[in-house]
């Protein structure tokens, strides 16, 4: 669970995690990866036929109204929130202790919450070739009018599971498997290295 | 091979797994209808051509499927959530959810 006022966690990117700029950066640096750190990345899930009950609560506690349709999200920068299967739904907050914020609000009536911030790993890219590394790791279209502004999409890039919200025109939020995550790290480091990228 | 997830739209068939015949009915648990059960193991269709299948989305979404596929071209005819029942090849698996 994500107690406040615990020490700082750990990265599991850190040996492999070098600020600076890499790659074919001589024309500049067209991709910029970071590690956004949130300090709540929750799971909700409906019960069938209470999905619209859970975007109910997910508006009353963190303010963010989701909109209609498959993969709808919203990010408003400290908070976002984006649904990835049917009925269910990721809420990211930079802060912790989003998961004591939903405690009595999701009843067992209305659905499921589970604390997945020590289980996942926040990943942003962003920059003008942000859409064009992610096509290489991707078999999905990342043009914004089908990946629209605060979207969400499952897919997975080599059997590692990934869950993307555009969080800006050119920049993705990429949640991955803590445990995968510095594997996942490393190939995207590599996949940016031809347009040039910058660690921060 | 390209199946269109209902959730998720057009995926690539690697994002997929296959979960079998979407023709069996199976029997109730407590069931001791031998032939039934020996139906829902071993029957099969086998069409060359239009088939109902379950398929779940396991590297997306993870809902699962009713499929329908041309066994001969791999054409999908069409895709719903498995939960909501869905239009079969042959009308014998229809009325199902």
């Amino acid at each position: 669970m994500a107690e406040p006022h615990l020490p700082e966690r750990q990265s599991p990117l850190e040996p492999e995690y070098h600020p600076g700029s890499h790659g074919n950066f001589e024309h500049g640096v067209d991709v910029i990866l970071s590690e956004t750190r949130p300090g709540s990345i929750l799971q909700l899930a409906a019960w069938p036929g209470e999905e619209k009950r859970l975007i109910e609560v997910i508006r009353k506690v963190t303010g963010l109204a989701l909109p209609d349709g498959a993969g709808g999200g919203v990010n408003s920068g400290a908070r976002a929130v984006f649904g990835f299967a049917p009925g269910k739904f990721t809420v990211v907050d930079e802060a912790e202790g989003l998961a004591q914020a939903f405690a009595g609000s999701i009843t067992p009536a209305i659905g499921t919450l589970t604390d997945l911030s020590h289980g996942r790993t926040a990943i942003r890219i962003a920059g003008p070739k942000a859409e064009w590394v992610m096509a290489k790791f991707f078999a999905i279209d990342f043009a914004l009018p089908a990946f629209p502004l605060g979207a969400g999409r499952s897919t997975n890039h080599h059997d590692i599971f990934a869950q993307i919200q555009r969080s800006g025109a050119d920049q993705f939020d990429i949640y991955v498997f803590r445990s995968f995550a510095r594997s996942f790290w490393k190939a995207l480091c590599h996949a940016s290295e031809e347009v040039g990228y910058e660690v921060q | 091979m390209l199946i269109t997830c209902p959730y998720c739209g057009p995926r690539d068939v690697i994002e997929f797994t296959y979960q079998g015949d979407g023709n069996r009915e199976r029997p109730q648990p407590a069931s001791q209808d031998l032939d039934a059960w020996n139906a829902y193991v071993y029957d099969r269709l086998n069409p060359a051509g239009d088939h109902n299948e379950i398929w779940q989305h396991s590297g997306g979404c993870r809902a699962h499927l009713r499929v329908v596929r041309n066994t001969i071209t791999h054409e999908i005819l069409s895709t719903a959530f498995a939960r909501g029942g869905h239009k079969s090849a042959d009308n014998r698996a229809e009325g199902r959810s």
